[in-house]
């Protein structure tokens, strides 16, 4: 199958045949979703060529919002027929370009469904749509005392059926998980049509965990129509301790010991002087700047544990140099220390035109290696670049500075990240702690994975859709058939050690 | 049976192709401490990964540890607690105390987890990334060595669970934790199963961070317990009795202190030593009273885990009333222990739906497209 060259990225060929019949599939959605569900216009489709990784645009072929399963059990079942692409999207805010349009597909919005069947608290469960923001979960819940733990950034605006799609995270996953370690069931519609339920209210699944592959498989394997959350009881109270480092050797150090006293706190986030100077300048919180690394602890729970554990870190902190450590005394000091690393990435954004946000995960024991060739590259690169981590769980992000009008500074940036995500790779870690493969990512999984083991992720994409129809061109850089990866060639080979029976 | 004993990945690679290519069906195995469950495989051969063993990378401030599947659980679990650290999950192990107990492989494998799973998830929460071959005689890894990775499918959480009939994991990189200072258990005496349900809800709904919860139904002289246990550091325990004393302010709570001899009975099912047959049924906690009347009325002995999430009975009547209300309720019903005989007659795993049932065959048919796994233990054939 071939590529396009779309932007800087390439996307799979559009069909022509299909691009041709384009009013033929119109007419069709408009007969499985009737009234304002279908959007045809240019003009209402330019709303949705892009999610949250904006230098990447394509318009859909045609847009629907359906509002019941079985209206996307039909537009599925439809296309599947059909041989139409579909490309699922939830609130439209991956980083990664996951809800990425593409020329000759239906785009799948989920925004409709937007409803909370069931909340049940003696069992901790809340039964949502997918179209449901993470942020209206923890709303709903909130006044009987309970939250949902997983908090990515752009929680007020992004779905809950996004976060199932991206297996999203958030600052606090270190001590409560990614959506994968939250959600108990989903309904999923797979491309044929056929509707199937995933998991339940019940902790563990019958058979294969079917369920856990579908968290974080990036709209590749079916539209999730209904989630199954786990929700927990609020902690009694939140501490958080603002703390500077003249090093970030010295910070990295601090978080290193912090764990290995036993301490999970529930957040732990760690900015460079370029981060913490712009944050400052945005939102006047108070932050030092005469360091250069700040670190954010956040702990929580009784307000005994609490106490406790912030004097550890105190004292754990000190050990390490710091020259700087405020312990919050009111929950709007404990606020205002976030407020800043809340605001980084608008308050990076002021220091140059655009920003490109990283997302790598590494060892935490190889961050001052790590920062140091960080450096070296943005040097090379000729390119200025703010640092932020979720410190506890080593997950980097990068924002590295550029303007988009200089011609060929994009293409810098782009160049540059990749460097920081070979990196990641190179010391042992990961292309993606949060945000997704998407498109942007696709075509650097061979630094971390072979054919072979591509092969058999892949593989299962074809256990779910063997025509390849749903969001293809995401996460994977080939495009194998699945007639071809099924084969298996067996050698008619000798047994290594024929003698070896023991019994 | 045959056993083959490869000594690393590559030998493993070798003896699947081997196997694929001449018809051979190949169970997977460590210490055999859970060989009996599933029905016997006639025919086939064992391939024994005891031989792959060791620790590969520790590093307990990174909460990452590699490691080869052959490995004893219980040499983990030491090298773990030596650092202050745990698998979080409390891995089941019947065989603990008796013999040599599970290897980590195997664990992973059954995907099964201890009292503690009701709050800190299962084995597949803790599973980061592994190194395996398929059926298909080919070594693959996926995942990741860091905790936190969205890098790709999460095939980790295929493998717990999956009884070997995926891949034959050959590395395992598993995210541990610090284990907590103290343990104090609090006992709630003479409670029914639905007041016992509703009081562990309440414990586990208010903010005392309760890391299991547990109901032992009365017996002769011995009067019912719920049992709820507090981790951490020795004022937050004291200031979560007081959180948990308000929440359930109608009972009384006695103090069992550490309480590892009621947890060890729970984990350890000694109440349930004698039975022929062993029945887990994982089900809403909000059905378990009404199961445990069923369970009563036949005289089947039981307990649950979970704060009733996790039912564990001695029922040696038929499955079809157990399994059909299991199903009813939103559970299912997984055969642990019988003899032979039923073993062949009843299948281990719980029946699923049609569709389901389609698309786990097109997803093991994905890692082994010649059925080498398919030994018959699960009755587990091609379904379409």
């Amino acid at each position: 199958m071939g590529w396009v060259s779309n932007m800087s990225i390439c996307m799979p060929e559009p069909d022509s045949a299909v691009l041709a019949r384009r009013n033929e599939i119109i007419a069709a959605m408009r007969m499985i979703i009737p009234g304002e569900g279908v959007i045809s216009d240019p003009v209402a489709l330019k709303a949705y060529e892009s999610d949250g990784l904006t230098a990447y645009r394509q318009m859909p072929l045609v847009v629907t919002l359906p509002e019941t399963t079985e209206q996307v059990s039909r537009i599925l079942s439809w296309c599947h027929a059909n041989g139409v692409k579909v490309v699922p999207r939830g609130s439209g805010t991956s980083l990664s370009g996951g809800a990425l349009p593409l020329a000759d597909a239906v785009l799948l919005g989920m925004a409709k469904f937007n409803r909370i069947f069931d909340i049940d608290y003696e069992e901790r469960i809340v039964v949502a749509q997918p179209g449901v923001t993470n942020l209206a979960i923890t709303r709903a819940v909130e006044a009987e005392g309970f939250y949902y733990a997983p908090d990515p950034s752009s929680q007020i605006a992004c779905s809950i059926g996004g976060n199932v799609a991206e297996n999203s995270g958030g600052v606090h996953c270190l001590k409560y998980g990614l959506t994968t370690n939250n959600v108990l069931g989903v309904e999923i519609v797979l491309i044929d049509g056929e509707v199937l339920r995933l998991g339940g209210r019940a902790l563990d699944p019958a058979g294969l965990d079917l369920l856990g592959v579908v968290v974080g498989s990036e709209g590749l394997l079916g539209v999730v129509t209904e989630v199954t959350l786990r929700v927990l009881p609020a902690p009694e109270t939140a501490r958080a301790l603002l703390i500077g480092f003249p090093t970030m050797e010295g910070a990295g150090q601090c978080v290193g010991d912090v764990i290995g006293a036993g301490i999970i706190p529930a957040g732990m986030e760690m900015m460079d002087r370029k981060a913490i100077h712009a944050a400052e300048a945005f939102v006047n919180v108070g932050y030092p700047l005469n360091v250069e690394a700040l670190l954010i602890v956040e702990l929580d729970g009784p307000e005994a544990e609490c106490e406790h554990f912030a004097g550890e870190v105190e004292r754990i902190a000190a050990a390490n140099g710091a020259v700087s450590c405020r312990t919050s005394q009111s929950e709007a000091e404990r606020l205002s220390f976030w407020a800043g690393r809340k605001a980084a990435f608008p308050a990076v954004g002021r220091l140059a035109p655009d920003y490109y946000c990283m997302d790598g995960t590494i060892p935490r024991r190889c961050l001052p290696q790590v920062l140091e060739r960080i450096e070296a590259l943005s040097k090379k690169n000729g390119l200025a670049v703010a640092n932020v981590f979720h410190a506890g769980d080593g997950n980097l992000h990068p924002l590295i500075l550029y303007d988009a009008n200089i011609p060929g500074e994009l293409d810098k940036a782009e160049a540059f990240g990749n460097d920081i995500l070979r990196l990641c790779v190179e010391v042992g870690g990961v292309l993606t702690g949060e945000h997704g493969v998407g498109v942007e990512k696709r075509d650097l999984m061979p630094e971390m994975f072979t054919d072979i083991d591509l092969a058999h992720q892949q593989r299962i994409k074809c256990a779910f859709d063997p025509e390849l129809l749903l969001n293809p061109g995401k996460v994977f850089p080939t495009l194998h058939r699945c007639a071809e990866l099924g084969r298996m060639h067996v050698r008619n080979g000798q047994l290594p050690h024929p003698d070896l029976p023991r019994f | 049976m045959v056993a083959f004993l490869p000594s690393d990945a590559n030998e493993v690679a070798e003896l699947v192709r081997h196997a694929a290519a001449s018809g051979i069906r190949l169970t997977v195995q460590g210490h055999g401490t859970k060989a009996d469950i599933g029905a016997a495989s006639e025919n086939g051969a064992i391939c024994d990964v005891t031989g792959i063993a060791g620790v590969v990378d520790y590093d307990p401030a990174e909460l990452v540890l590699t490691v080869r599947p052959g490995t004893p659980l219980a040499e983990v679990e030491a090298l773990l607690a030596a650092n202050g650290q745990m698998l979080a999950f409390e891995p089941w192990d019947l065989t603990r105390s008796s013999g040599p107990g599970a290897t980590i492989g195997g664990m992973v494998a059954a995907g099964l987890a201890g009292p503690r799973r009701v709050t800190r998830g299962s084995v597949r929460d803790h599973l980061l990334g592994f190194a395996a071959v398929s059926g298909r005689g080919e070594r693959f890894v996926a995942g990741g060595k860091v905790v936190k990775n969205v890098t790709g499918y999460d095939l980790s959480k295929l493998m717990c669970g999956s009884w070997g009939r995926l891949a034959v994991l050959t590395e395992l990189t598993l995210k541990v934790l610090p284990a907590p200072p103290l343990m104090r258990t609090l006992a709630i005496f003479g409670l029914e199963a639905a007041t016992a349900r509703l009081a562990m809800a309440k414990a586990l709904g208010s903010r005392a961070d309760v890391a299991a919860a547990a109901y032992l139904p009365g017996s002769g002289e011995c009067p019912s317990r719920v049992l709820l246990r507090l981790e951490g550091i020795a004022p937050s325990i004291a200031a979560r009795i007081d959180i948990l004393a308000q929440a359930l302010s109608d009972v009384e709570l006695a103090d069992m202190e550490d309480g590892n001899g009621e947890w060890g009975a729970v984990a350890g099912l000694s109440s349930l030593a004698g039975a022929s047959q062993l029945w887990r049924i994982v089900l809403p906690a909000r059905a378990m009273p009404e199961l445990g009347q069923m369970l009563d009325a036949h005289g089947a002995a039981w307990l649950a885990d979970w704060a009733g999430g996790l039912v564990w009975t001695g029922w040696t009547g038929e499955p079809a009333p157990i399994r059909a209300y299991a199903e009813s309720a939103g559970g299912h019903a997984m055969l642990v222990r019988a003899d032979g005989e039923t073993r062949a007659r009843i299948p281990t795993f719980h029946p699923q739906s049609a569709g389901i049932v389609r698309l786990e065959a097109r997803v093991r048919r994905a890692f082994d497209p010649a059925g080498v796994f398919e030994t018959g233990r699960f009755g587990d054939g091609h379904a379409d």
